[in-house]
């Protein structure tokens, strides 16, 4: 187009509607507003919502976490830190574990890469701090006493895996083991 | 009339008043843009969040007022007094109720024409100290606007001073008691309103400025109450076109006698004022030459029509009873 009609656009043919556009917007008065005004009011977040991570417990309230450290791995942002250990059954379980809050995207790889459904972003960013170093969660603020979003779920009861107090084929569902050394079937 | 009031009364008093109202109008433009855009604007400090106003104000002052090593510093510091200064001198001919005006010259349109073409002064000299391109470029546009609309902002206030014969302020709201100008003049206010925006150059003419292309224009390198004053500046200038057109066209402190005139005088100001910033929510900028093609070709031919327009009527009215 050129610089002419564009010209008369705004001056001439246009002149109405810059009126109308001038009604339209005072019109706007009576609208509903859209602010939320947010410390008294919340914003509805929806269960998937991608916010805190924690770390949820099996319903024996045992720690479903095993550390097997691909939460760490799927983290692109390197803000998981934690260290695997065993207890006296043979149970794994992280000795300490640690996200750095201030560098977490929220991008909820974790909660993807996790087997045993135990690291879980939930619905919930008011986590504003003064101090940076608050940011950092230790294992005692990630670690809730419930089930998240995967109630039911207990991970050492479902494993082939001989823990103490449970052997080999004694898990749900699983079929005794196979003899390997026995010719009948 | 009554006795009339002392006079560095109503220079304290307008000068007050115009403080006062200046910074007020920060939080109701902040408010209103909000109520046009379905949103609840400045609510928390204070009533209805006016305390916002004296936190900013704050703000501006605990601010680093920094002048850049590369400007010039005497112009740079100089060029926001300008603009608050000459802004201010045009309410010396404003009459806001009978008797109330700090000096009824009678010449009161011309010192009006005079001081607010005095402001394109602060633009081009901040402009033009900061040394900083954006700056130079703000101030060139703000030059070459203020200038060519200041061309027919003058032609259309001259069918008002043709149908009163006089420049005096008071005597043309005083000739509005039967009939409010804008009925007559109806094209010269439109053009004068125009006008009165790009002089205060508010959107859609901010053309000086627009932040979108040339970062805040003239004031670019500007900051703490240096930009406040600007900042200022252009509230008082709205103050100051809203009133004149008032004074001009819509009769002033006239009207209904059960509010006292100075009242009649604030509320159509404001309406004014309101309508101002209703513009700055709904329109678009136009470019810089659109708004140029618009003011030498199409503006400035209309004012000259409606202005001969009105001069053979008038003469025509005259040399027939």
């Amino acid at each position: 187009m050129d610089n002419r009609l564009l010209t008369m656009d705004i001056t001439e043919t246009n002149m109405f509607s810059i009126i109308q556009s001038m009604w339209l917007t005072f019109l706007h008065m009576f609208h509903k507003r859209e602010t939320i005004q947010y410390p008294e009011e919340k914003v509805k977040l929806t269960t998937r919502w991608r916010g805190r991570i924690v770390l949820t417990r099996d319903p024996d309230m045992g720690e479903r976490c095993v550390g097997c450290y691909l939460c760490a791995a799927a983290c692109p942002v390197d803000c998981i830190s934690l260290q695997a250990t065993e207890d006296e059954h043979g149970r794994r379980y992280p000795e300490f574990f640690r996200i750095n809050f201030s560098r977490c995207i929220f991008c909820g790889y974790c909660e993807e890469a996790c087997p045993t459904y135990a690291i879980q972003l939930i619905p919930d960013f008011e986590m504003g701090e003064y101090n940076r170093q608050n940011l950092v969660y230790e294992k005692k603020d990630l670690l809730i006493d419930g089930q998240g979003k995967y109630p039911g779920y207990n991970y050492y009861k479902v494993a082939g895996l001989a823990i103490g107090g449970k052997d080999k084929g004694e898990a749900e569902h699983e079929s005794p083991p196979v003899d390997v050394k026995s010719l009948l079937p | 009339m009554e006795a009339p009031i002392h006079p560095m009364l109503i220079v304290a008093g307008v000068l007050g008043g115009v403080m006062l109202v200046a910074p007020g109008l920060i939080w109701l433009e902040r408010r209103l843009l909000a109520l046009w855009q379905d949103r609840y604007g400045p609510n928390r400090a204070g009533p209805f969040g006016v305390l916002v106003v004296l936190a900013d104000t704050l703000k501006l002052f605990f601010k680093e007022d920094w002048t850049p090593p590369f400007a010039d510093k005497k112009v740079f510091i100089v060029a926001p007094a300008i603009v608050v200064i000459t802004a201010l001198l045009g309410f010396v001919v404003i009459p806001f109720a009978p008797g109330f005006i700090v000096s009824d010259l009678n010449i009161g349109i011309l010192f009006f024409l005079a001081t607010s073409s005095m402001g394109a002064y602060s633009i081009i000299l901040g402009g033009w100290a900061s040394n900083n391109k954006y700056a130079l470029l703000g101030a060139m546009r703000g030059a070459a606007q203020m200038i060519s609309y200041e061309v027919f902002m003058g032609l259309s206030m001259m069918g008002v001073v043709l149908l009163t014969g006089s420049f005096s302020l008071q005597t043309i709201v005083n000739a509005q008691q039967d009939l409010w100008f804008v009925v007559p003049q109806f094209v010269g206010f439109v053009t004068f309103l125009i006008a009165g925006i790009a002089e205060t150059h508010r959107l859609p003419f901010d053309i000086p400025e627009s932040e979108s292309e040339i970062i805040a224009g003239f004031h670019s390198e500007y900051s703490g109450m240096k930009f406040g004053m600007f900042f200022v500046g252009e509230y008082i200038g709205i103050i100051l076109i809203s009133s004149i057109t008032v004074c001009l066209y819509f009769g002033g402190w006239l009207g209904p006698a059960f509010l006292p005139p100075v009242v009649w005088f604030i509320l159509k100001t404001f309406v004014f004022i309101i309508l101002f910033i209703l513009l700055r929510a709904s329109l678009p900028r136009p470019r810089y030459d659109q708004l140029m093609d618009f003011g030498w070709k199409i503006l400035l031919p209309v004012t000259i029509i409606n202005l001969m327009i009105t001069a053979a009527i008038v003469l025509f009215n005259e040399n027939s009873p």
